[in-house]
């Protein structure tokens, strides 16, 4: 299969990968990098399990074709956490509002969540809500999942 | 208040921070060294006779490692009541039947492989609606049964069959009386992780299943069964889970793709992967069991209930799985939701082409209490009496032993119903008929356990080392519930260690003991049970460590005092107070004598003395570990289907606000105020997380989810077509949590995973009544419905 060569930044690193050309960025970041935070829940950009942020705004890796994503920057679950290990405002409030259960759909949550907080850092709840509607969660009946985003909002990172 | 230092506590999961940071492994992430991908394929009908299969293309495709068909495997039936085989053979009858499997070196060229199998088929007459099934002359789906018997109907030999009272009496009785039809549809379970298994043998034939099952001990007992068929008797079976991305009810059974994987791992002597994709997760995977349902109600003058008689009708599909025995469980609000003497319920399970069910989130609950609760709202709207003064005059009461003999412990219903009707202005908002309405309905489930097998009990070792820090091996498993959480704060509490100190480690047979499965919200009662016991044993052990240790602690410390100090003055310690283990205490890991708690010279970090008895230096040294099994005191269901088989049921009440668009149909949820018996809450928050997300989900299969299945094949397999609700659908969810602890519960626990989704879509269509006059009475509560019947009653 013909492959393809792409150098972007990934979690801050500048990074090069060989990969068929047909990869999609989720695949290339779970299979190439093993970073295997974003997920894949239905691989035709419904579900959002597979959120990462690029360039700053959340994407649906699953249908990024990866051709696209030379010199751009990348932004996954995995480069959320502090070099000790210090977890993200985000996670940490994920983690404190029961924001987590099965935690299936929870790194593509956090995803939607930082680039909201990012551009919007006191986002209304009804903002909160629009970011996250491209994110399914079966378990948490997303209110806790918002009172977490909201919780982050408030702690300066 | 207790004094409890952790249980009832909001300890955050923290535990679970891999969750967070991308790093927690399911089963989409795993993989084994040389592990090959397995691909399905599906019928092409709902129901044929295959006349050839053509694998040769498919076999010489590079990267191709095994390809296989039902000719190629033993003739082995496997499922609830061995109604079918792992790949199909010269019948089909659904189009989710498995015919042909194929293991590759990657998952594009197994399914590109799947694609160049070349299957031939001759259409058969097809069945697909269960009333036309059951009549007589209808074409067969099995021709012969498990046994190899002839069968003459569609109706599956499973005898749903309950009475308690007399029922001439209670018509007899009967002031008001009504009879409705009540029907559920197909709903997908939902889980945000597809399923999917790793298969692999050793060189000794023994088998390693890396699945998500809720049951591991029942699935390792299922699949041994079929290795020994197969003739794999000696082969031995290790179930492990990996974190689960939900589960809802669909990792009861051990699916027929699992036994494929074994077969291909077999087949190729390597690892084999099988995982769904979205769609095969849709049509692929057992759904929740659909129901119909014909309810009769009455009560007398006061507006107590006289009787009650339900006929259900279930449509099975074309095997058996857990949904042909959801009546097991929709006998409970049957029998004894709201006080009824005399009750009648009958269930018959019908084979047709159409995808077969299991179970779901509240197995049979959510149905039966939709035909209960809606038939609770037209009683009292045909007697006259407000629906919650219907509902209170009926209320279930402590102490009392149902018809189905459940015996009823703690029951705060009452509570659930008035705070409920409190919090929503019921009295100012019922009955108005503007547009927007209230309704409510009520719900009974298993709390402590639920005997389905001759064993409901659950294992637990706890092991502690010299540190203090304590390894629990858990035999239920966590498919997000939060029970590593949870089970840390019982295990923390009854030791009288931190939560921080205790690793849980799950799913996996050959270290845990025995489980009956995480099902029946189920898992903080038996797992606290059996905590409580095992750490009863842990802490007997580490204390009588401690009255051989403290007094050589404190003797050296004071030697030492003395040579540093040669004025110091030896105290004159009472010894007694350490001289027997039942003396003393642990909390927050010290250990001190309970009548001296601050005692200054007796409080001993529990590490020092854990270390001591590990490393004493004669052939004495001892570690500390002890293990429990817990099997509660219920029965099985009778020959008549009665029995307590649980050791305590959950009461709750939902209320709910619409406003209904009379223009287009949409129902808009106001408030949705959810009461809750949970015994005593482990952890309020998480609580409130298993209420919320059974709201919602409820609120999906009260307006929005369907699997549309016409004429047996799934026509809505994705995310777009099937509606499960979103961020932006806001349901203003106000859980009310009611704590009456309950004697039987670890700490007072009742069970509170499945709860909330059972009286969610009855109160949401009660309050759709209310608000514009319309009774919709199959789910789900579609805008469509809602204005074809307004419509009709215009005309009316």
């Amino acid at each position: 299969m013909k492959k393809v060569s792409v150098c972007f930044t990934l979690n801050g690193d500048p990074v090069t990968a060989e990969v068929p050309v047909t990869w999609s960025l989720l695949k290339t970041l779970r299979e190439y990098f093993e970073l295997t935070g974003a997920k894949e829940g239905c691989g035709v950009g419904e579900c959002g399990c597979c959120t990462v942020i690029v360039d700053g705004d959340a994407v649906n890796s699953c249908l990024y074709p990866i051709p696209e994503i030379e010199g751009r920057s990348v932004v996954t679950v995995e480069g959320l956490a502090g070099q000790e290990g210090t977890l993200h405002p985000l996670q940490k409030a994920f983690l404190e509002n029961n924001a987590v259960q099965c935690g299936f759909c929870t790194s593509g949550m956090i995803m939607s969540a930082k680039a909201l907080l990012d551009k919007k850092p006191d986002p209304a709840e009804e903002e909160i809500r629009t970011s996250l509607s491209g994110n399914f969660c079966r378990c948490t009946g997303y209110v806790q999942i918002i009172e977490a985003i909201q919780a982050a909002a408030k702690t300066k990172p | 208040m207790s004094d409890y230092l952790y249980v009832g506590k909001n300890i955050p999961r923290t535990i679970e921070a891999d969750k967070v940071s991308g790093r927690a492994i399911y089963m989409n992430d795993l993989k084994r060294p040389g592990m090959l991908y397995g691909k399905i394929l599906y019928s092409r009908y709902a129901h044929a006779r295959i006349k050839r299969i053509d694998t040769s293309k498919a076999m010489k495709l590079q990267g191709v490692r095994a390809v296989l068909t039902g000719y190629d495997l033993p003739d082995v039936r496997v499922g609830f009541i061995k109604d079918q085989t792992v790949l199909k053979k010269d019948v089909v009858r659904q189009f989710r039947d498995e015919v042909a499997a194929v293991a590759a070196i990657s998952p594009e060229i197994a399914e590109e492989a799947v694609h160049l199998i070349d299957v031939e088929y001759e259409e058969l007459p097809a069945i697909f609606d269960p009333l036309e099934a059951m009549k007589e002359g209808a074409p067969l789906v099995h021709d012969v049964d498990a046994r190899g018997k002839p069968m003459r109907s569609n109706i599956l030999p499973l005898p749903w069959k309950f009475q308690a009272g007399d029922m001439e009496k209670g018509r007899r009785e009967s002031a008001h009386m009504v009879k409705d039809t009540v029907s559920t549809t197909w709903v997908n379970q939902g889980c945000m992780g597809t399923s999917g298994c790793i298969a692999e043998f050793d060189m000794n034939n023994n088998l390693t299943l890396y699945s998500q099952t809720n049951v591991p001990f029942l699935g390792k007992q299922r699949i041994q069964e079929y290795l020994s068929q197969i003739g794999l008797g000696k082969s031995k079976v290790r179930v492990l889970n990996p974190v689960v991305g939900g589960s809802f009810g669909t990792k009861l059974d051990t699916d027929i793709y699992e036994f494929i994987a074994i077969q291909l791992a077999l087949k190729t002597r390597k690892p084999v992967k099988i995982i769904f994709t979205r769609e095969e997760e849709f049509f692929a995977l057992p759904p929740r069991q659909p129901a119909l349902f014909t309810i009769e109600q009455g009560c007398d003058n006061e507006g107590r209930l006289t009787f009650r008689e339900v006929k259900a009708i279930l449509d099975n599909g074309a095997y058996t799985s857990w949904g042909a025995t959801t009546p097991s469980v929709m006998m409970m609000p049957i029998s004894s939701l709201y006080r009824v003497p005399n009750v009648r319920f009958e269930a018959t399970c019908v084979y047709t082409h159409n995808i077969y069910a299991q179970a779901m989130r509240g197995y049979g609950n959510p149905q039966a209490t939709f035909a209960v609760e809606t038939s609770m709202d037209r009683l009292a709207e045909e007697a006259g009496i407000d629906p919650a003064e219907l509902r209170l005059i009926n209320c279930n009461r402590p102490g009392e032993v149902t018809p189905m003999r459940l015996k009823i412990t703690t029951c705060p219903l009452e509570a659930c119903i008035k705070s409920v009707r409190d919090k929503i202005q019921w009295t100012e908002k019922q009955g108005k008929r503007k547009g927007r309405g209230v309704g409510m309905a009520s719900l009974i489930h298993v709390a402590g356990g639920a005997r389905v097998y001759k064993s409901d009990g659950h294992g637990m070792i706890v092991k502690v080392d010299q540190n203090g820090l304590v390894d629990v091996l858990e035999s239920g498993t966590d498919q997000g519930q939060g029970s590593p959480t949870v089970i840390a704060q019982m295990v923390a509490e009854a030791l009288g260690f931190k939560p921080e100190d205790v690793s849980i480690t799950l799913g996996d047979t050959s270290l845990c003991l025995w489980d009956a499965g995480t099902h029946a919200s189920r898992h903080t009662f038996m797992a606290g049970n059996a905590a409580i016991q095992a750490c009863q044993d842990i802490k007997r052990q580490i204390l009588e460590m401690a009255v051989e240790s403290i007094p050589q602690i404190v003797k050296h410390t004071i030697k030492k005092k003395k040579q540093k100090d040669p004025d110091f003055k030896e105290p004159d310690l009472d010894w007694g107070l350490i001289a027997n283990p039942e003396a003393m205490d642990i909390k927050d890991r010290i250990i001190f004598p309970k009548k001296a708690p601050d005692h200054p010279y007796f409080r001993t970090e529990v590490s020092e003395i854990l270390t001591r008895g590990l490393h004493v230096g004669t052939g004495e040294s001892r570690v500390v570990v002890a293990e429990a099994f817990y099997d509660p005191p219920t029965e099985m269901l009778d020959r008549e289907m009665k029995g307590n088989y649980s050791m305590t049921y959950a009461f709750g009440t939902t209320a709910v606000e619409v406003e209904v668009d009379q223009e287009t149909g949409e129902v808009k949820i106001l408030q949705l105020i959810a009461a809750h018996d949970v015994g005593r809450a482990m952890n309020p928050t998480l609580v409130k997380g298993q209420i919320y997300g059974a709201a919602y989900t409820g609120a999906g299969y009260a307006l929005t989810e369907e699997i549309q299945v016409r004429n047996g094949r799934v026509m809505n397999a994705n995310f777009r077509d099937y509606k499960m609700l979103t961020a932006k659908d806001v349901i203003p969810v106000e859980p009310i949590i009611i704590e009456v602890p309950d004697e039987a519960g670890p700490f007072g626990a009742k069970g509170i995973g499945e709860p909330g989704l059972v009286p969610t879509a009855p109160a949401i269509a009660n309050a759709v009544y209310d608000a514009v006059g319309v009774r919709i009475t199959d789910l789900p509560v579609t805008p469509e419905k809602i204005l074809s019947a307004l419509r009709k009653k215009d005309v009316c």
